[in-house]
């Protein structure tokens, strides 16, 4: 084999080897050009977040001075914004072809086509939770369960979806009291997916109340996830979730805990509601949590529908109260934290991923565009399709504008072809709604239609009083805040809920 | 180039059958030549009397000083127009290197390995492949390195076909300014030969392109590079970043860990090294230097940020005491058994068997908080 190179390399490279020094290879300075970024003003600071979700914290008057082409090219910041990708100096261009790649990692996990498939399998409850979103039957009314034609026909429309992974969610009402249907669906499900080679995740959100044997059995060999709810200790739990016997609180430990024993400690997670008496204990609600083993929490806002609207009284839908439990929340989690037991904020996470990490999320609530529709479609117990959770619970108060069509009648193609479907698509993507597309927050927020149409009337939604944008935007400058101020230790907290545990050092690597 | 430009062979202390002569080169400390004949060369000590050398002789001879360190199984090159004969390969090291050239298409301030403009390729591949064909045992890994391993084209390709055939246990670390890989068509070459084990090491100096250039002394360096290292995730190649830790890449050291951490999230490795006071480095000294005590907050920021992210970290070339405790973990015995010294203070240090140590050439300037460790309590 010839050893001469095929393309001649031009030699000499260096004609001398005399060293230059910095002066000759500074920047142009002066004539940089603008990369595209959104900025947000706060008191004392003002927030820059680029295309591809970078940011960087600036004193007040920054963004003016960048666009005013004042920032001096021997400052940090000079440096900063071109690192960061916020300018171009004119003699060290930004490659935009590395940029393009950036903002495409960053919006890929949106645009999966739909992942999350949720059966709704019966309407039926043996609890009766203030805030629930479905209509409460008694427990014997079978006319409200998802027969198993219904369920087939859904299984058809989910397996149209040409996403390689499917996670299908089977909830309720109380599923657990159709154990028959779980087991039919899986069983069908692994069947017909493994056809098509699609890795599967099977989950069931449950109170736990109704957990037998079989059941257990069942979910240990299908490797199944249990999602149940833990609204804090006994006195909010059961308050916020009354079911006859008032002993709601003792069941979910008890299945928690068989769960955790029988499945193994990951197979089970658990979330909070929150609701006017939560509001007054998160502290407590956090030490729930880490009592009962569990290491990850979702600190859940009450959302608008179902019946929470019916007994706002009871409940009560609040923005800063909401906001001020968070915080104390999550520093109360931080602390455990601290103090070496593993307990991850779920909603914080994900927002850490998108402030943190070159990529975006999957999940459905928070992004654009919107999960509702494209990432999961949900199939109630008369297969009927909505475009999501809170679609189906708008529909059980009477409100079916959600309802994309149904199983029987319509494939998936059809469903998402569908005149309210198509509708939707109008106000999904946050990037062109009114408020969101200026927004310095629009890459790690996300758009949520079918919240502004339940609790403003219109899927575009009016941001100055919209509870997702206000919500969201506190959160996100929390974060970022603790991200800054917090210390080492609060961001190695933070840094661990995002990324896994780093896998052991690799043995001694050398060098010449 | 003539036949007896290079002689590579096995080095062997044991007098051979002929039928085994041919590749190997018979060690001798004593007189003798008598029967030589087959044997590639005869190398012996620079102190004894022999024959002169001629056309009767039966093989070419070389005296050296040292020829006592050399062993069985070490793989040498003889060349009979200097007298000069190197070690190649030393089957008990860990440290085997394939020098690929000295040409470079940079000029890096702080080079170990200062870059020449004379085309040595062709003979240094020849000289390469010839020691892969006489490798015997299954070295664990194989450094290529130069000057810039990436000049010889077609023949980086060769040489790791060649290694992927013969060695296919052995992890291949290629040590590399990785500009050239921004020609997509040369990324696609090298990916091509489907080496079951390589990563591509490239140095990053900064998270701007002023700095990185001006310390590789070269204009688009730090463009090429970022392309180079984008084009080497698409091909699925493996990739690890060093940055050498000098006055000019302190400064900005924990934005360039965040610049890898955003950037180059395929990366499966980041070492920052300590300065070797060897090659460039030596007159650029002054300009270089900045003393370890001075700067592990800057390094402690940029490791954590990347071992917070979830990215391999390690640090090389630097001494445990000179090192902040938080940063032990992170420490590893980086410096080649060949050049790997410790200074006679070391023997009363209690962790003196964790810590790398020092290059030869590096015991004449200590960081002035350098001294033996009393214990670890």
């Amino acid at each position: 084999m010839s050893a001469v190179p095929t393309r001649p390399l031009t030699l000499p490279f260096f004609r001398d080897r005399h060293f230059r020094d910095r002066g000759e290879f500074h920047p142009a300075g002066s004539g940089y050009s603008l990369l595209p970024f959104r900025f947000l003003r706060s008191d004392d600071r003002e927030c820059l977040v680029n295309e591809c979700g970078e940011y960087l914290l600036v004193p007040l008057g920054t963004a003016a001075r960048i666009v005013h082409r004042q920032i001096d090219c021997e400052s940090g910041l000079y440096a900063d914004l071109c690192a960061k990708q916020f300018i171009s100096d004119g003699r060290y261009k930004t490659d935009i072809d590395l940029l393009a790649t950036k903002v495409r990692s960053k919006r890929r996990a949106a645009l999966r086509p739909t992942q999350l498939h949720i059966f709704v399998l019966t309407l039926r409850c043996d609890h009766s939770c203030h805030y629930c979103q479905v209509s409460r039957q008694s427990t014997a009314s079978h006319e409200f369960d998802m027969d198993e034609q219904t369920a087939n026909r859904a299984i058809d429309v989910m397996l149209e979806s040409p996403a390689q992974h499917l996670t299908v969610e089977l909830q309720g009402g109380e599923p657990t009291l159709v154990p028959q249907r779980i087991e039919q669906i899986i069983t069908a499900v692994k069947e017909r997916a493994s056809v098509s080679g699609r890795s599967l995740s099977f989950v069931v959100t449950t109170n736990l109340a109704n957990l037998t044997p079989d059941l257990l059995t069942l979910f240990r060999n299908e490797s199944v996830h249990v999602s149940t709810s833990l609204d804090g200790p006994a006195f909010i739990h059961n308050a916020n979730r009354p079911r006859p016997g008032a002993n709601s609180h003792d069941l979910a430990c008890e299945g928690i805990n068989r769960c955790i024993a029988e499945l193994g400690p990951g197979s089970v997670s658990a979330l909070m509601t929150t609701t006017q008496l939560s509001l007054r204990h998160p502290v407590e609600i956090v030490n729930e949590y880490v009592r009962r083993s569990l290491h990850t929490i979702f600190l859940r806002p009450l959302s608008p529908y179902g019946f929470a609207t019916k007994t706002a009284a009871r409940t009560g839908y609040f923005g800063t109260q909401y906001l001020a439990f968070f915080k104390a929340a999550l520093d109360r989690i931080i602390d455990v934290n601290l103090s070496g037991y593993s307990l991850t904020e779920i909603y914080s996470r994900i927002l850490l991923t998108k402030l943190l990490t070159p990529v975006g999320t999957g999940y459905v609530d928070l992004q654009s565009p919107a999960g509702a529709g494209f990432g999961v479609l949900v199939y109630n117990y008369d297969g009927d399709v909505y475009l999501s959770d809170e679609g189906r619970m708008l529909a059980e108060m009477g409100d079916k504008t959600m309802r994309i069509g149904n199983v029987r009648d319509h494939s998936r193609r059809d469903l998402l072809r569908s005149s309210r479907f198509s509708e939707m698509v109008e106000a999904w993507c946050n990037e062109s709604l009114p408020g969101c597309s200026d927004c310095a927050f629009q890459l790690y927020c996300g758009a949520d239609p079918v919240f502004n149409y339940a609790t403003q009337g219109d899927i575009v939604g009016h941001r100055p009083t919209n509870e997702f944008c206000k919500r969201n935007m506190a959160i996100i400058s929390h974060l970022l805040n603790l991200i800054e101020t917090g210390g080492d230790d609060v961001r190695r907290i933070l840094w661990s809920w995002v990324v896994p545990k780093a896998p052991a050092h690799d043995p001694e690597l050398v060098q010449t | 180039m003539g036949a007896l430009a290079e002689i590579v062979g096995t080095a062997t202390w044991e007098a051979l059958p002929p039928s085994k002569r041919p590749g190997h080169i018979l060690l001798t400390s004593t007189m003798g030549m008598s029967d030589c004949a087959g044997y590639a060369a005869v190398v012996a000590d620079a102190g004894t009397v022999h024959h002169p050398v001629g056309s009767d002789a039966p093989v070419p001879l070389f005296q050296i000083d040292g020829v006592r360190e050399l062993r069985d199984g070490h793989i040498l090159a003889a060349t009979p127009r200097t007298g000069v004969v190197r070690v190649l390969y030393r089957p008990e090291s860990r440290h085997n290197v394939l020098f690929a050239t000295e040409m470079c298409n940079s000029n890096c301030l702080m080079c170990s390995q200062p870059p020449k403009n004379h085309d040595d390729r062709e003979a240094l591949l020849e000289r390469n492949l010839a020691v892969l064909r006489l490798i015997q045992d299954h070295p664990p890994q194989l450094t290529i390195t130069g000057g810039e391993p990436t000049l010889l084209d077609d023949g980086l390709t060769s040489l790791l076909s060649v290694i992927r055939d013969r060695l296919p246990n052995t992890h291949v670390h290629v040590l590399t300014n990785g500009r050239r890989f921004a020609e997509r068509h040369f990324v696609q070459q090298v990916a091509g030969v489907r080496h079951p084990d390589v990563t591509w090491a490239v140095p990053l100096y900064a998270d701007v392109p002023w700095i990185h250039d001006h310390v590789v002394q070269s204009d688009g360096a730090f463009a090429e590079t970022l392309r180079g290292l984008h084009n080497l995730a698409l091909w699925k190649q493996r990739v690890e970043i060093r940055a050498v830790l000098q006055a000019h890449t302190i400064k900005r050291l924990s934005k360039l860990a965040e610049f890898v951490q955003r950037n180059l999230t395929f990366a499966e490795h980041v070492a920052f090294m300590g300065l070797e006071h060897t090659g460039f480095a030596v007159g650029n000294l002054p300009e270089l230097w900045s003393d370890p005590a001075d700067y592990q907050r800057e390094l402690q920021q940029a490791a954590t940020l990347l071992a917070n992210a979830g990215m391999s970290v390690s640090i090389y070339n630097l001494q445990l005491c000179v090192l902040d405790r938080s940063l032990w973990p992170f420490a590893r015995r980086s410096i080649s058994d060949w050049k790997n010294v410790y200074d006679s203070a070391c023997s009363n240090c209690a962790v003196v068997s964790n810590c790398c140590g020092f290059f030869e050439w590096n015991l004449k300037k200590h960081s002035r908080v350098f001294g033996p460790i009393a214990s670890t309590a």
